[in-house]
């Protein structure tokens, strides 16, 4: 299962980082009068509404979707390891306080807040980063919450609080590490939820906007083309659901090493 | 369990007003001014003044947000400045189209759901349990802004046998029902599946299976009813994520819903209407997840709230 997941996340790393070179199309170039053309030998994955070639956008669009993924990942694992530490480490009123903002985002359904801030915020890629690290972080709080509230029990975190240690240097030196392996299984996992949540805010025209490719925007693009080009529509969701897949695959493998009891 | 049952309920309700409190927030997130928003740059200052006092923008944060608040209480939430309607007219008049899509979809996934991940434990290992995780897999990778079009282009366009959107008989119903419910049996089969492996472990089947019951009885009349505590319980809890999907298949198939009313309101910038929609799709998803919660308390006596 990793290895799968491995392999299409790396391909697809590989063809968001070396597209250019590997296919020199020009992904905005348009040739309107050959627009909705089929797969062919010179466009395998045919021309999209605007004449423009779909292989090339799909690379383009490969680099929006793993930006947007590493950075909700980034600043919503960054965040909710701070709060969740401080939370579970320090108890009391601070874990009071982290807790009831947690059960409030967490009562909220996830992708309607994220509509809801995109909506007022303005549609753009920032915008959508901002959203879905806004409600990003709260899984990895809860988690390293619990995961705090355990490590302050342990002897050799016992030990370090015996010697002197700062409590920011026994957060960030002892207690967090143990967090680390889950972290890291929530935030393979997360890849594949952000890349997911920017397609479907692009697909309903709150994400990126055009003429950047999107995945999300190129399958909204192809809604109107169902019966005439049914292509537009067949390659950018292929694209969403391999990537979405390899990072579940990877996500899913990498649970079962961190915690073998997972594995049926 | 009654304490249970009151603890439980005091919890939703700091949580409610926190929604509703985040929800009151999003307006004066807009960057500038709401009222110039909605009408536009171009708009004469005469008709933004006009509309910032409608909306009550003009008055002091605190008062705006009790009134909010009281007129929530009230049941009111504001009106529509596109339609000049208020709200929970226009709320009132789709949600049946909403919850009908939503039970439709839960339905489906029931129905397709339990029986593959019974199948997939009970022929553990083998190649029906390969094909059945898979397929389960490929519906949890498939987002429904996709699986809904590709049906539409087998079903709709190549086939013919469904229509491709709007609303009518139950032929209407078919493709974005399955669309929304996908994930969901995707979900609901994986733990079905687990569920009933952990069941299957228990000595009280293997005592069933002693007595001479044949495997498929002692699964469907002892190990299936044990496992399905957390199949109830991911059902309740994945009622949000069909909510909040409704949102893309109404999009999708051009469903008259709430979610199609949510999407249109936000292009119109009518914010009064946004407010209303979130607001009420989050307070239907904080009283379905209390009402899972205690179902499963329920369901399970060992379920103790401390």
């Amino acid at each position: 299962m990793i290895r799968t997941g491995t392999l299409i996340v790396v391909f697809a790393i590989v063809a968001a980082l070396a597209g250019p070179f590997l296919w020199p199309d020009d992904p905005s170039a348009q040739e309107l009068a050959r627009r909705l053309e089929a797969p062919s030998l010179a466009h395998p994955l045919g021309l999209d509404e605007l004449g423009r070639d779909i292989l090339a956008r799909l690379l383009q669009g490969a680099r929006v979707s793993l930006l947007v993924g590493i950075a909700v990942v980034s600043v919503s694992s960054t965040v909710g390891m701070l709060f969740g530490s401080v939370a579970g480490y320090f108890g009391g009123r601070i874990d009071d306080v982290i807790s009831r903002v947690i059960d409030i985002l967490m009562a909220f359904p996830g992708i309607l807040l994220a509509i809801a801030l995109v909506a007022v915020l303005g549609p753009s890629l920032v915008n959508v980063v901002i959203a879905l690290s806004i409600i990003g972080w709260v899984g990895y709080a809860r988690l390293v919450r619990g995961q705090a509230l355990r490590a302050r029990e342990f002897e050799f975190v016992q030990a370090a609080r015996a010697s002197g240690a700062s409590a920011a240097r026994i957060v960030v030196r002892h207690v967090l590490p143990t967090a680390i392996p889950a972290v890291v299984v929530q935030a393979t996992l997360g890849m594949a939820g952000a890349i997911i949540a920017e397609a479907a805010l692009s697909f309903l025209g709150l994400g990126v906007q055009p003429p950047t490719p999107s995945w999300g925007t190129m399958l909204d693009a192809g809604r109107a083309h169902l019966f005439d080009a049914p292509h537009l529509t067949i390659f950018p969701g292929l694209a969403i659901a391999m990537l979405v897949l390899g990072f579940n695959f990877l996500g899913d493998g990498l649970r079962d090493r961190v915690d073998p009891k997972m594995v049926r | 369990m009654t304490r249970y049952l009151i603890r439980r309920l005091l919890l939703t309700i700091p949580v409610i007003l926190g929604v509703a409190t985040l929800v009151f927030a999003l307006i004066h997130l807009v960057p500038g001014d709401p009222a110039q928003a909605m009408l536009g740059e171009t708009a004469p200052q005469a008709d933004v003044l006009k509309l910032r006092h409608a909306l009550g923008l003009d008055q002091p944060l605190l008062t705006q947000y009790r009134t909010f608040m009281t007129g929530l209480l009230r049941g009111d939430l504001g009106t529509s400045f596109r339609y000049n309607v208020p709200v929970t007219t226009q709320i009132r008049e789709k949600l049946p189209n909403t919850a009908t899509l939503a039970l439709a979809a839960m339905c489906f996934a029931i129905l397709f759901a339990i029986p593959l991940g019974i199948l997939a434990a009970v022929f553990r290992g083998t190649l029906v349990d390969h094909a059945a995780m898979t397929l389960a897999l490929v519906g949890i990778s498939m987002p429904n802004f996709w699986l809904g079009p590709l049906l539409a282009i087998v079903f709709a366009v190549r086939l013919g046998w469904l229509p491709v959107s709007g609303t009518g008989g139950l032929s209407h119903l078919i493709l974005p029902a399955v669309t929304l419910g996908a994930a969901l049996s995707a979900i609901l089969a994986r733990m079905t599946r687990a569920s009933l492996l952990e069941e299957l472990r228990e000595l009280y089947v293997l005592a069933a299976r002693a007595r001479g019951l044949s495997g498929m009885r002692a699964v469907v009349k002892h190990a299936f009813r044990n496992s399905l505590i957390p199949i109830v319980t991911i059902i309740g809890l994945q009622f949000g994520a069909v909510l909040t999907g409704t949102i893309i298949t109404e999009t999708i198939f051009a469903w008259p819903g709430l979610g199609r009313l949510l999407i249109q309101a936000i292009s119109f910038r009518d914010y009064p209407l946004v407010q209303g929609c979130i607001l009420f799709i989050s307070i239907t998803y904080v009283a379905m997840n209390l009402l899972t919660d205690l179902t499963y308390g329920f369901l399970d006596p060992r379920i103790r709230f401390d």
